[in-house]
């Protein structure tokens, strides 16, 4: 990974003020990370931890309070978003969101929905050509070329969602940033939605920042995490490394929480107490997870912890409690009994 | 936490069909769903959307929408027929006997109320408590549901509090006049896994402290899996297949059940393990075959398409509606 990586976020910060009051949100505050062309990075976090205003400064709707943002080299951090839809690297940087019947046009086709970034950022206005690129985009997707004359409405909610991929995909983006794609969706359908992505993660060699609070669904897609909380970045590192050995008590409350398909068998919980602080002027010298954290001592209100590299193989994590015990930190997985696995029915023809 | 299967169940739902009148044509929405929830028992009924796992629910309750019509079926709660019931004593039970919850807690709850007052409203209507008393008690509900500041939940309006907290006042809410039976439909979907946990392991407590029974309304079978002590799948109107929630698990006699296993993402699981289920719900207007799987199956045959579905109990406990049961 010596290559520039393709999206490179230094130091990046966001803060909105509070109305009224000289105060501010710190919604992103001094992160930072890379994504290697081609790979699949995973993002995740509860509600109101700056997952989603992360998405926003690199896609450049929003603009940062401070820190830098780098695509393919080039500095689009300091671009203002009012002015980034007029950029080639508007089409190079593509979002696919949460929610297909809420995020497509109630009164455009689904031609219309895919041919529109097409018309607006790839210039296409031969009808022939436009024809060929929508039914391509929508064959990646495999959304039959019959549906492209309905409407949001006369589709399923997973045919909405390919639209959308198809949508996103149209122009060819080299960065996909996928925002929940698939919480808004039954799981049998969730499970189509993964493969389309995957595959055309393989066929086109794109490159995700996959959003999700679901673990589960990170891990089946990235090759990397990002674990965020109050605005921070407290843990990266390889998806299997931060599963199988979290560094920082908050992972290793989010995996504990997950429910596994494994029936009978309760694995112990990291109970969290209360809910997250305020992300209203927090300390700078206060971890943002003390007072939640089953593990907090008192340097964890006196110092915040930083990032540091735990493992070889790039696994960060945040937390003051690794000094003493990085090996040793229990896990839930080396908790957990052995117990008996379940077969998985594969269709059931048995 | 399994109850005897000689006991009288505390709900028992026979032949419950139900139709919805569209501009479109009839909507057979469910058809002779039927399935049992004993005293204490955490049941949980699981399928796709559109399997009509939140109809039979409000057909239950009696707040189906005007639309609907209850064409069959008796729900025997306590002795009595809710559906046959008049409206008056269906109120009886409902919030007193019968509670349930909601999947948007925000939408849920009156937005131009405190919460506070919300609680005092169900106790005034059900507990016969004093306007004096209520506030003690509704205070001491938002203690149990484990609200950390009780006194400033009770003056707070909902949209002051998180998507959780919101969620922990309906849950104060329906279990206000200790319920027998609690509905949870979706209650923590579109809430953060660690709220979820939190939010389930709530309700799992208030129903064992006050042994009260519990039907989980979801989508997801690993949370099912790892709350309930038996599952009722559903797909298209009907209820396909019954079983203790191992059971279940480990040997899934409907293809549809075996498929809804394969297409949920276990831990550490390969993105290649995920199976799909091929096909979509069916439409739900005019003819049916009396499979409404038949189409999306993989062991469809002929004999499908005569009627009736049979509906067969395999194991002690365990009921299975098809053919050609693995």
């Amino acid at each position: 990974m010596s290559a520039t990586p393709l999206l490179d976020v230094r130091s990046l910060s966001k803060r909105f003020p509070v109305r009224g009051t000289p105060r501010a949100v710190h919604a992103v505050d001094d992160v930072s990370f890379t994504i290697a062309s081609g790979e699949c990075v995973g993002l995740v976090g509860e509600s109101g931890c700056g997952k989603s205003t992360i998405v926003r400064l690199v896609t450049r709707l929003l603009d940062p309070t401070g820190g830098r943002i780098f695509f393919a080299g080039e500095d689009v951090g300091s671009i203002p978003a009012a002015r980034f839809a007029a950029t080639a690297a508007r089409a190079a940087i593509q979002m696919v969101f949460q929610d297909p019947a809420d995020s497509l046009n109630p009164r455009f086709t689904a031609f219309d929905t895919i041919a529109e970034p097409l018309k607006r950022l790839a210039r296409i206005t031969a009808r022939a050509e436009l024809d060929t690129r929508v039914r391509a985009a929508a064959d990646l997707v495999g959304l039959p070329a019959e549906l492209l004359r309905r409407f949001p409405h006369q589709l399923s909610g997973g045919q909405q969602q390919r639209v959308g991929i198809a949508r996103a995909i149209a122009v060819r983006p080299r960065l996909l940033v996928l925002d929940e794609p698939t919480s808004a969706l039954d799981v049998s359908v969730q499970a189509v939605i993964l493969h389309v992505l995957a595959d055309l993660r393989q066929r086109l060699g794109m490159t995700y920042l996959f959003v999700s609070h679901d673990l589960n669904l990170v891990r089946l897609l990235s090759d990397r995490v990002l674990v965020m909380y109050l605005g921070r970045i407290v843990e990266a590192g390889p998806v299997d490394t931060v599963f199988d050995r979290p560094g920082h008590p908050y992972t290793r409350a989010l995996i504990s929480a997950i429910p596994a398909l494994d029936p009978g068998a309760r694995r112990p919980r990291v109970r969290l107490a209360g809910e997250p602080g305020s992300p209203i002027d927090p300390s700078p010298t206060v971890c943002r997870f003390f007072g939640r954290c089953p593990d907090g001592h008192d340097r964890c209100e006196r110092e915040m912890p930083v990032l540091r590299t735990t493992g070889g193989d790039g696994h960060q994590a945040a937390c003051h409690l690794l000094d003493s015990a990085i090996a040793s930190s229990p896990t839930p997985s080396s908790q957990r009994p052995e117990r008996e696995s379940l077969p998985v029915p594969r269709g059931g023809t048995s | 936490m399994t109850v005897p299967a000689a006991a009288v169940p505390l709900l028992s739902v026979e032949d419950l069909s139900v139709e919805f009148q569209t501009r479109d044509g009839v909507v057979r929405a469910l058809e002779d769903v039927a399935f049992t929830v004993a005293r204490g028992e955490t049941v949980g009924l699981v399928g796709e959307s559109g399997s009509g796992k939140s109809v039979s629910a409000l057909a239950i309750l009696g707040i189906l929408h005007p639309a609907a019509r209850i064409t069959s079926g008796r729900a025997v709660f306590g002795g009595l027929d809710l559906i046959a019931a008049s409206e008056t004593q269906r109120e009886e039970y409902r919030g007193r006997e019968l509670s349930m919850i909601f999947q948007n807690p925000r939408t849920a709850l009156n937005p131009i109320r405190t919460v506070g007052r919300q609680i005092e409203d169900v106790l005034v209507r059900h507990a016969n408590l004093g306007r004096a008393r209520v506030r003690a008690r509704a205070l001491e509900l938002l203690a149990q549901v484990q609200i950390a500041d009780p006194a400033r939940a009770w003056g707070a309006y909902p949209f002051e509090l998180s998507g959780g907290m919101c969620q922990r006042v309906m849950i104060a809410l329906a279990v206000a006049c200790s319920p027998a039976l609690l509905i949870a439909d979706e209650p923590t979907t579109g809430l953060d896994v660690t709220t979820q946990a939190a939010i389930l392991e709530l309700i799992e407590d208030l129903a064992r402290r006050s042994q009260m029974a519990t039907v989980l309304i979801t989508h997801d079978l690993a949370l099912v899996g790892e709350r309930c002590d038996r599952i009722v799948v559903m797909h298209a109107g009907h209820v396909v297949e019954t079983a203790p929630t191992l059971e279940l698990f480990r040997a899934p006699r409907h293809p549809y059940t075996a498929r809804l296993i394969a297409s949920t993402p276990r831990a550490g699981a390969r993105l290649a393990d995920l199976a799909p289920i091929p096909g979509g719900v069916p439409d739900l207007r005019g003819v049916l075959p009396p499979c409404r799987y038949r189409l999306r199956c993989e062991r469809a045959a002929p004999a499908c398409d005569e009627p009736p579905l049979p509906r067969q109990q395999i194991a002690r406990g365990h009921l299975v509606a098809c053919r050609f049961p693995s």
